[in-house]
């Protein structure tokens, strides 16, 4: 197995509040990972660190055997370490559509064109091929504010997958996105995941998701990783269970999200 | 090349454009030179707008256009008219190639401000330079085009006219096809979301040095047209009430429609025009209360007019 994503005691302090505490991960090309922890944990500091957008206070990233310290998000993009957001990030007075011709265009080349239409037929035939693909074909001409969140993750999704990446990190890919369907959302999801072959890395607070999908879970408890291994292992880990599922079989309504 | 409906539109409309100059009226050519080429520095507005920036420095690049085209005249030897047209667009291209370098770290106000202040500072060395006139600028020497020189006068505030609309009329169809190619359009993007702009791989602050650099050079053909018009550049061209003049064109024609700013600058002028003319003291309250009754009313400017009537249609 060759390992894809690595970082070495990776911290993170923002002034007294330590959100990263000597991560050290290993991920291995082709997994799904699932990341688990609650509200505060350092989930999202840990993927705004591996993707360039925070500057970690020490410590070292390694994608594919190499460096990116100190990389621009674009950068990380461009080597194959894609990401989705918690809060969907998409272009919010263009539709759908042209929300993920964006995207394509900015996967074909870093410089876009000056005068060629960005619209082209075969960007538009892609565009509508990845629509269907989500299952979002029916807001393909709405603007994203106008369309249900659960849709507005899965176009954030789909943005983030168009440039072929060798790894996908999702923020809560299911998040505000009723109960009733977030396994649709997770199945669309990893079936177009399947489909790149992917290396997957998501945050959930839902354990159903959780265990439903990955082959590997990292708990996260106030910046430091507590548990990592299999689902069951982690699930059924007792200082796991006391800080971050709370004793999920008695509580089987899950966390809410955030 | 194919050309689509906007297109040809704009290339009718200037063909009318310039056969009206063959029998408009000397004072009408002038005032229609002077609106259209303002309207090419407000296209530079425009442009950045698009992207999120708000320039109140454009009257650095409008003024480098025209200073270029006197100086080029008075000093250098050139007098053809594209030759010092272009001579304008290329300076305006390396001096925006320099502080763009610098400009397109700042957003919002600090790149408004950034930008006027270097608009002034440009004003204050001309203001210093006795060589080129300092508060009084200078005459553009008479000029030619092709090795034909117009007659002074009539003769060439028409050729002038002519020139303008020509420059109009491609930077027009530039612009509509800069808007809706992959730059124009990811510009847009940059002003909605920029973090995601990066995510998708893409340097969001070299998007932006592009599209200001572009903008520079449209600008500055609209200073060097000017310059041409009126046969008188002064440091006037870059003080930050002509920076101000431009935002406010802008304003009023709206980003809907790469027609816009002609049509509010011609707008603007007539108003201005004719506000002097009638109501001496108050032009610029009269201009106040035009901007206040377009950003209430028509918060998309001029163009959502045109553009309100055509849903209408469609309806
Ligand atoms: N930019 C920031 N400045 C200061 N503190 C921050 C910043 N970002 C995160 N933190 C702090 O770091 C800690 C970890 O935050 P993080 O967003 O990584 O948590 P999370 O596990 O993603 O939580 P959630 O489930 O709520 O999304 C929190 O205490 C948070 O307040
Ligand atoms: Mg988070």
């Amino acid at each position: 197995m060759t390992c894809i994503l690595e970082t070495r005691s990776l911290n993170k302090e923002f002034g007294a509040v330590i959100a990263a505490k000597d991560l050290n991960v290993q991920i291995n090309k082709g997994e799904v990972v699932g990341v688990i922890g609650s509200n505060g944990a350092g989930k999202t500091t840990f993927i705004n660190m591996v993707t360039g957008y925070l500057k970690p206070t020490r410590g070292e990233i390694l994608f594919n055997g190499k460096s990116i310290m100190g990389h621009s998000p674009r950068a990380i993009t461009r080597a194959g370490m894609a990401r989705s957001f918690q809060v969907a990030q998409l272009f919010p007075e263009m539709t759908v559509i042209d929300n993920l011709i964006v995207a394509l265009a900015a996967a074909e080349s870093a410089r876009p064109s000056f005068l060629s239409p960005l619209r082209s037929d075969a960007r538009i035939a892609r565009a509508e091929e990845i629509l269907k693909e989500f299952g979002v074909e029916n807001y393909r001409d709405s603007l994203v504010t106008a369309v249900p969140q659960g849709a507005r993750k899965l176009v954030d999704i789909a943005m983030a997958l168009i440039g072929n990446p060798q790894m996908l990190l999702l923020d809560e890919p299911t998040s505000g996105v009723s109960v009733d369907e977030k396994t649709d959302l997770m199945d669309t999801v990893m079936n177009a995941v399947r489909q790149h072959g992917v290396t997957v890395l998501f945050v959930e607070h839902d354990m159903d998701v959780v265990e439903r999908y990955v082959s590997r879970v990292l708990a996260f408890y106030s910046g430091e990783i507590i548990a990592d291994g299999e689902p069951a292992a982690v699930l059924a880990d007792q200082q796991v269970r006391d800080l971050v599922t709370g004793h999920r079989p008695t509580t089987k309504q899950g966390n809410g999200a955030s | 090349m194919r050309l689509d409906k906007t297109e040809i539109s704009l290339g009718l409309i200037a063909l009318a454009c310039v056969l009206f100059g063959f029998v408009s009226p000397g004072w009408l050519i002038f005032l229609l030179t002077i609106a259209l080429a303002k309207a090419l520095v407000v296209q530079g507005v425009v442009m950045q707008m698009r992207s999120g920036l708000v320039s109140f420095g454009q009257g650095l690049f409008y003024c480098i256009g025209g200073y270029t085209v006197g100086m080029g005249g008075q000093f250098f030897g050139i007098h053809d008219a594209i030759a010092a047209l272009s001579l304008g667009m290329f300076v305006a291209i390396v001096v925006a190639m320099l502080l763009g370098l610098l400009l397109t770290r700042y957003r919002e106000i600090f790149f408004a401000m950034l930008s006027l202040a270097f608009s002034m500072i440009l004003f204050g060395i001309l203001v210093k330079s006795q060589e080129l006139g300092s508060t009084d600028g200078f005459n553009v020497h008479d000029w030619t085009l092709f090795g034909w020189a117009p007659e002074a006068g009539a003769g060439s505030q028409h050729t002038v006219f002519t020139m303008t609309v020509v420059s109009g009329l491609i930077v027009a169809v530039l612009i509509h096809r800069y808007t809706k190619a992959g730059i124009g359009v990811i510009c847009e993007a940059v002003r909605e979301n920029e973090v995601r702009v990066e995510y998708l791989g893409l340097s969001p602050r070299w998007l932006l040095y592009g599209n200001y650099v572009a903008a520079a050079a449209v600008s500055a053909l609209g200073g060097g047209l000017t310059a041409l018009a009126t046969g008188h550049v002064d440091p006037e061209m870059a003080y930050w009430t002509t920076s101000g003049e431009f935002v406010f064109i802008a304003l009023l024609g709206g980003l809907g429609h790469v027609a816009a700013p002609f049509i509010a600058a011609i707008v603007f002028s007539f108003v201005r025009t004719y506000a002097i003319e009638f109501v001496p003291h108050t032009w610029q309250m009269i201009l106040g209360f035009t901007l206040l009754a377009v950003i209430i009313f028509l918060p998309k400017g001029l163009w959502s007019l045109v553009s309100r009537e055509k849903t209408g249609e469609r309806a």
